[in-house]
């Protein structure tokens, strides 16, 4: 994993920062992705929340992989917010840690016709301050 | 079946204002308009109304304040079906005999506007103890945070994945734009009336893929209301009462993407509650009126609802035929949002109200119509309601 340096770091309107959520959103900075995990039941989390909605079970932060597969996607065309100029490729990205990890994204380096749901992903890092935000980028061919 | 908490309650009036892009009339005088209709046409007069419930623009105060009525009852007690809960609520009040007649409107303003889902309007509570689930909006921060900052773009993704599983088509999506078009050339209250073809449909701007121009709604100005009586007004009614047979919402686990059987939506939760209060089924129905913020919304509710099978919405609607005015089983006879007007969810009541009563003149579907099923939202809201003539 790497923070992102050769592109220019788009506009987000990005969350406020709480015990729960910050170390998913921070932990870019030192190249990890931060995931909570039920420390009860193993079952890993997103989004962040105070316990495991499964078991209750208390959730503590784990470093994954980074690496995922596109779940499914879209390319926006309209521009919805001035600073936010479209076309803009969104992405759900499941981890690989587990089939139901699910994460909204934006895909990087690529457009929709380079990718199919399947399509393996990289977690990359786009420094924002204090929160680095999670994109992710092709790895291999896509279908 | 559980317990059926609206049951009987019956819709005695019904109003709408003029409906319109950039109408330059105010929100309070479309909500005037809609409300004094509606309250006529029940046969009452404002001092009749004990109760008065909304969602969004034009708060309560300021309308029952307008029409002189001081409302014992403000909403609240369903707060589970989306854009719906305050008909729904309404039902529930006139059936506990908490009022006897309480208006409900939905007032809608093109540009701008308020609109908090999940709310569930004036003095509705959030539901309790529904645990540790994750809740309806848990997952929008990270939503925006993606720049995914419309619906468009979010039920883009539902549609491209039921694509994927279910080999669904744009064309399949097309035939709901096409049917929402031909059907509005007969309302004249419509915004959009002039046919389209598959071409058109084809060859609109993209939006959102695989969305385009024509699968999303017409934003516009307007207001549409309904009065909710007891059942036992039925027998005073001027009009043919339409019976509340049964209704169904959501809590909305799992937010916009997290749901495990994605890309299924609330609307699963919604249309599973409201079959399991009633003896009624699918093969029942004789319209459906379904929420078409974006054409692949009902075919998310065509699925959930049953009426065709997981997967099935794309070659169920192909052609447009099985669900023509005078098909197996008729679809957004008014227009839909997509062409007649995004009136959030209330022009599918009123339309299916009218159908019932057989008042909808050149659009009327045949054979006397007894059952509708009406339903709103996408994503983690929901709700239908189930109504009989």
């Amino acid at each position: 994993m790497s923070a992102l340096t050769d592109v220019d770091v788009p506009t987000r309107l990005l969350p406020k920062l709480t015990d729960a959520n910050r170390a998913f959103w921070t932990g870019g900075a030192n190249g990890e992705l931060l995931v909570q995990r039920c420390e009860a039941c193993d079952r890993w989390q997103l989004p962040p929340v105070d316990s495991c909605p499964v078991c209750g079970g208390a959730v503590a932060l784990s470093p994954v992989s980074g690496l995922g597969a596109v779940f499914t996607y879209t390319t926006n065309y309209h521009q919805f917010h001035p600073d936010i100029p479209p076309p803009n490729l969104i992405a759900i990205v499941t981890l690989d840690e587990q089939d139901d990890l699910r994460l909204m994204t934006n895909l990087v380096g690529c457009t929709e016709d380079d990718i199919a749901s399947g399509s393996a992903v990289r977690v990359q890092f786009e420094d924002h301050g204090e929160i680095f935000y999670p994109v992710f980028e092709l790895i291999g061919q896509g279908q | 079946m559980t317990d059926t908490p609206c049951k009987g309650a019956i819709v005695s009036g019904l109003g709408i204002s003029q409906i319109g892009r950039r109408t330059g009339i105010s929100h309070l005088d479309n909500t005037l308009h809609s409300a004094r209709e509606a309250i006529a046409d029940a046969g009452l007069t404002p001092a009749d109304i004990e109760g008065v419930t909304t969602m969004g623009d034009t708060p309560v105060s300021a309308a029952a304040a307008a029409l002189g009525i001081e409302p014992v009852y403000r909403g609240g007690g369903f707060s589970t079906g989306g854009l719906l809960s305050p008909v729904m609520s309404a039902a529930k009040a006139v059936v506990e005999g908490r009022a006897r007649h309480v208006l409900v409107y939905r007032t809608v303003q093109m540009m701008g506007g308020e609109f908090v889902p999940g709310a569930g309007g004036d003095g509705d509570a959030p539901d309790e103890g529904k645990g540790n689930l994750l809740d309806v909006m848990a997952d929008i921060e990270e939503v925006l945070a993606a720049n995914a900052l419309s619906a468009v773009n979010w039920l883009a993704m539902h549609c491209r994945r039921h694509m994927e599983i279910y080999g669904t088509t744009k064309e399949q999506l097309g035939w709901l734009a096409i049917n929402s078009r031909r059907n509005a050339a007969l309302n004249p209250r419509a915004v959009y009336r002039d046919p389209i073809t598959m071409q058109d449909y084809l060859g609109a701007r993209p939006v959102s893929s695989p969305l385009g121009l024509f699968d999303c709604d017409v934003p516009v100005d307007g207001s549409i209301a309904v009065v909710v009586s007891a059942p036992d007004y039925a027998p005073d009614c001027p009009k043919p009462a339409v019976r509340v047979e049964a209704v169904g919402g959501s809590s909305g686990a799992g937010g916009w993407f997290h749901r495990p059987d994605y890309p299924n939506m609330a609307s699963v939760d919604a249309a599973a509650e409201m079959w399991s209060r009633t003896d009624l089924t699918p093969s029942d129905l004789d319209i459906a009126e379904l929420y078409d913020g974006f054409t692949y919304l009902t075919f998310a509710w065509l699925e959930a609802l049953g009426i065709c099978g997981d997967g099935e919405a794309g070659p169920y609607v192909e052609g447009a035929t099985r669900i023509a005015l005078d098909g197996e089983l008729p679809l957004n006879t008014y227009g839909g949002q997509l062409s007649a007007g995004r009136m959030h969810g209330y022009w599918v009541l009123h339309e299916a109200c009218v159908q019932l009563r057989g008042e909808a003149g050149d659009r009327q579907v045949k054979d006397n119509p007894e059952v509708a099923v009406v339903s709103n939202g996408g994503g983690p809201i929901a709700g239908c309601l189930l109504l009989t003539r």
